[in-house]
């Protein structure tokens, strides 16, 4: 028995207790991206924005929240039930389980394995189900177009995210992330890499569905996308799943670029690694919100054509150069 | 150790109930969706195995790309469920035979790597320390030097299906207003526009 409680017990609570450590604050951050999307947004475009609910609007998501908590559920008729409510389900929890390998500082993480980097592209590449199941299940022409313009436009993206992960990879030589900021120390990965940095910034802003790539949910042609005939909490969880996602890709963005913890200078360390992480994800989120109140829509040719025919040739021509330079001054790190 | 047989356990039973399921589903779409979750499964006892690299491709390669890819196609497709289980016993022998020609083969492949001579000196080969070389290091390290010509002709086969297939649906259609991005950024003013001075009451003919 004392072997159960020491040997199963104790760590099974730590773990448990480590993962409520990460997704509260998460879900918090959540909450208070979409506050500071409006928010950003509003002063971008001279308006006030949400200021009403709390001190400066801030309570403002929470009313969000109960307004759609106490909506009800409404299930198409002709929908498939099961594949209909799962779908909003696996969107939301993929974007929770990739904080099972980010370090959001040194030693800090709920597991460091080998092939962490894998593991998030693996996670990534999965968020599409959550919307092809939504659209497929709906029932609903609006929503099915909006959930194959997302089927295509996020496998046609993940190519070359992948190539400028292995870029990454090649120049840090490990798949273990936390060996991948360490090897940042010196410089942080988005100087020498600079042209993939903003392919792979472009590139996020396509797998997550973001402004100027949000054709799935495209409202001025497809009414909501695969959203159209969610309701409630149904809705919400689709709405927190994509803002999460939003921040999982920014720290896949600080992790593989912005040096992850680390201090621009060695003089501000100091300051805790985790606050750093923090405040580089912020820098990111800023940058989508920005992009967001900027640019207009992308045309799908438009979409898929960048995807295709300008980053896929780009990330493997500097693939090949970053292997080939590794190579030729004999820097490549074993 | 009794949590990893438990794990085992549970991701055996998952696995061959819901690849049970991707044959008993009425709904195709449905079948797909069991298929994936068998994948997952799958995945989870190459964990278990400790390869943790050949466990993630499997998610990245077969349930990121080719299962979309499968959804995407067998969502599209207009099927008559009840027309499908009309052909259930024609189809029934093709079928068993390709089951018995599979299994066939397992058996073959595991009676070689029991009995074969050849099989017993890899088994005896020695393996590379783990707490040396991670497994993803040491299966670059095999796959880039004893077999890269198999690997690269891997690869070649695979570029010379995806030319062919892309050939295969590679169609020219008239009437089909494409965006041709050079033509637009090579236009010059010279070539559209045109100032012209109208005379009075005549206009320009």
């Amino acid at each position: 028995m004392a072997e159960f409680v020491s040997g199963y017990l104790i760590p099974f609570a730590w773990i448990l207790g480590k993962i409520l450590l990460f997704v509260v604050p998460l879900l918090v951050a959540v909450a208070y991206v979409t506050y500071a999307e409006r928010r950003i947004i509003g002063a971008m475009q001279m308006r006030i924005g949400p200021n009403v609910v709390g001190p400066f609007g801030l309570l403002q998501p929470f009313a969000d929240a109960v307004k759609l908590l106490t909506k009800e559920t409404v299930l198409p008729t002709g929908s498939s039930p099961v594949v209909f409510l799962l779908a909003p389900m696996v969107t939301f929890s993929l974007a929770m389980i990739a904080w099972a390998v980010i370090p959001i500082s040194d030693g800090v993480w709920i597991s460091n394995i080998n092939v962490g980097i894998l593991y998030l592209f693996a996670v990534s590449s999965l968020g599409v189900y959550g919307i092809v199941m939504a659209g497929w299940a709906s029932n609903s022409r609006y929503a099915f177009l909006g959930a194959m313009r997302s089927a295509a436009q996020m496998v046609s993206y993940e190519v070359s995210i992948g190539f400028i992960m292995i870029c990454v990879l090649l120049t840090a030589g490990s798949l273990n992330l936390t060996e991948i900021v360490n090897a940042q120390k010196g410089m942080w990965f988005f100087l020498p890499h600079l042209p993939m940095f903003i392919i792979f910034f472009i590139s996020v802003l396509a797998e997550t569905n973001r402004h100027p790539f949000d054709l799935p949910e495209a409202e001025s042609e497809l009414v909501a996308g695969f959203m159209t005939e969610y309701s409630s909490m149904a809705f919400a969880l689709f709405f927190l799943g994509e803002y999460a996602n939003m921040i999982m890709m920014s720290g896949v963005v600080t992790i593989l670029f912005l040096g992850g913890w680390l201090p621009p200078v060695e003089a501000l360390s100091f300051i805790p690694g985790f606050v750093w992480f923090a405040l580089k994800i912020s820098f990111c989120l800023f940058l989508m919100i920005w992009i967001r109140a900027t640019f207009p829509r992308y045309r799908y040719d438009q979409l898929m054509r960048l995807g295709w025919k300008v980053f896929l040739p780009l990330s493997l021509v500097w693939l090949i150069l970053t292997a080939g330079f590794l190579i030729y001054t004999g820097r490549v790190p074993v | 150790m009794i949590v990893a047989s438990l794990a085992f356990y549970l991701f055996a039973f998952i696995a061959v109930v819901s690849a049970l399921n991707v044959i008993f589903q009425r709904n195709p779409v449905h079948s797909v969706l069991w298929l994936i979750l068998t994948f997952f499964n799958a995945a989870g006892l190459f964990v278990l195995l400790g390869a943790e690299f050949l466990a993630m491709l499997l998610v990245v390669v077969y349930v990121g790309a080719v299962a979309v890819l499968f959804l995407f196609v067998v969502m599209m497709l207009d099927i008559n469920i009840t027309m499908i289980r009309e052909g259930f016993m024609k189809y029934l022998p093709v079928g068993a035979f390709i089951g018995i020609v599979l299994l066939v083969e397992l058996a073959l492949v595991y009676g070689g790597w029991v009995m074969s001579p050849q099989a017993e000196a890899l088994r005896l080969a020695p393996t590379p320390d783990i707490t040396q070389i991670d497994n993803t290091e040491a299966l670059g390290r095999i796959m880039y030097t004893q077999y890269v010509y198999v690997f690269q002709a891997a690869g070649l086969v695979l570029l010379v299906a995806m030319i062919g297939s892309i050939v295969l649906t590679l169609r020219r259609r008239p009437g089909v207003r494409k965006q041709n991005i050079s033509t637009q950024v090579n236009r010059r003013k010279e070539d559209t526009v045109e100032v012209v001075k109208a005379p009075v009451g005549k206009g320009i003919a």
